[in-house]
């Protein structure tokens, strides 16, 4: 009972943030509403038993990556770009387009909930031990070369941005 | 009258936020903000292999969510390194306004 409660406002959190970060005009507003969004996800996170997840979306989206966007917008003189024009002059084609992907999305998802009968799985020995010794389990065995490439893409990540932002190239 | 909460409830929040988020990259024009829609989507994308991994009992989800997370991180910091190269060479954030490859 609690569950659906708590599912239904972070729902609300995730699509309303996600809905003003698309909508406003102000782009410190959007990022603003962007941790909303992001902060519901967290907490669907949590209600899914995934409590390493939640803390990496806090520490790496929330204090990391709308951080980035938030020095950026100060950075970049933003003011004469939110009296334009927002949308683009093409937006019905690209309504049209949405429109087609969640006629597909809600195609598949029904017949999917019909004949998969999605239920509540029990948690799998969640008591024996934790998400985060479990998830570093397999993380350090099976996906280790990719963990590895992953610091990799991170290096090239850095060099690559600070390549960009520099003043002669 | 609140039924208990299942995956489905996951997935169909996760396939609207996706839809959020599409609509945002197509019509918007600030590059921020297409920028943000991005982090939207994958955000969709983690919800969606978070609830499989817990619908299955399967942890191998939730490290698919940490490498999303990765690449999401890394494609933000060179999106805004080119964002900021590009302000400083046409003083403009409008991705309709890039227009040198087009004719």
């Amino acid at each position: 009972m609690a569950d659906t409660i708590l599912f239904y406002i972070f729902a609300a959190f995730v699509l309303g943030g996600g809905v003003l970060t698309v909508t406003r005009r102000n782009s410190v507003h959007s990022a603003l509403w962007l941790i909303v969004s992001l902060l519901g996800t967290a907490g669907l996170f949590l209600l899914q038993q995934a409590e390493f997840l939640f803390a990496v979306q806090i520490v790496l989206y929330i204090g990391g990556v709308v951080l980035l966007i938030l020095f950026v917008v100060m950075l970049v003189n933003l003011d004469e770009t939110a009296r334009l024009r927002q949308f683009n002059k093409a937006w019905w084609v690209a309504l049209a387009c949405a429109a087609v992907v969640g006629a597909e999305l809600w195609y598949v998802l029904s017949r999917g909930l019909e004949t998969l009968e999605l239920a509540e799985a029990p948690p799998a020995n969640a008591a024996v031990e934790g998400n985060t010794e479990r998830l570093a389990d397999v993380l350090f065995s099976e996906y280790l070369l990719p963990f590895e490439i992953a610091s990799l893409l991170l290096l090239v990540a850095i060099v690559g941005s600070v390549v960009m932002a520099k003043k002669r190239i | 009258m609140l039924h208990p909460i299942t995956s489905a409830h996951f997935l169909v929040l996760s396939a609207a936020l996706l839809l959020i988020g599409t609509i945002g990259v197509l019509t918007r024009r600030n590059m921020v903000v297409i920028l943000m829609s991005i982090e939207l989507i994958l955000n969709a994308v983690n919800i969606n292999l978070v609830t499989f991994s817990r619908h299955f009992g399967d942890v191998h989800g939730q490290i698919f969510a940490i490498f999303v997370i990765t690449v999401a991180a890394a494609e933000t910091a060179v999106g805004l390194g080119i964002l900021i190269a590009l302000f400083r060479n046409r003083e403009t954030v409008l991705a309709d306004e890039v227009d040198l490859l087009k004719w």
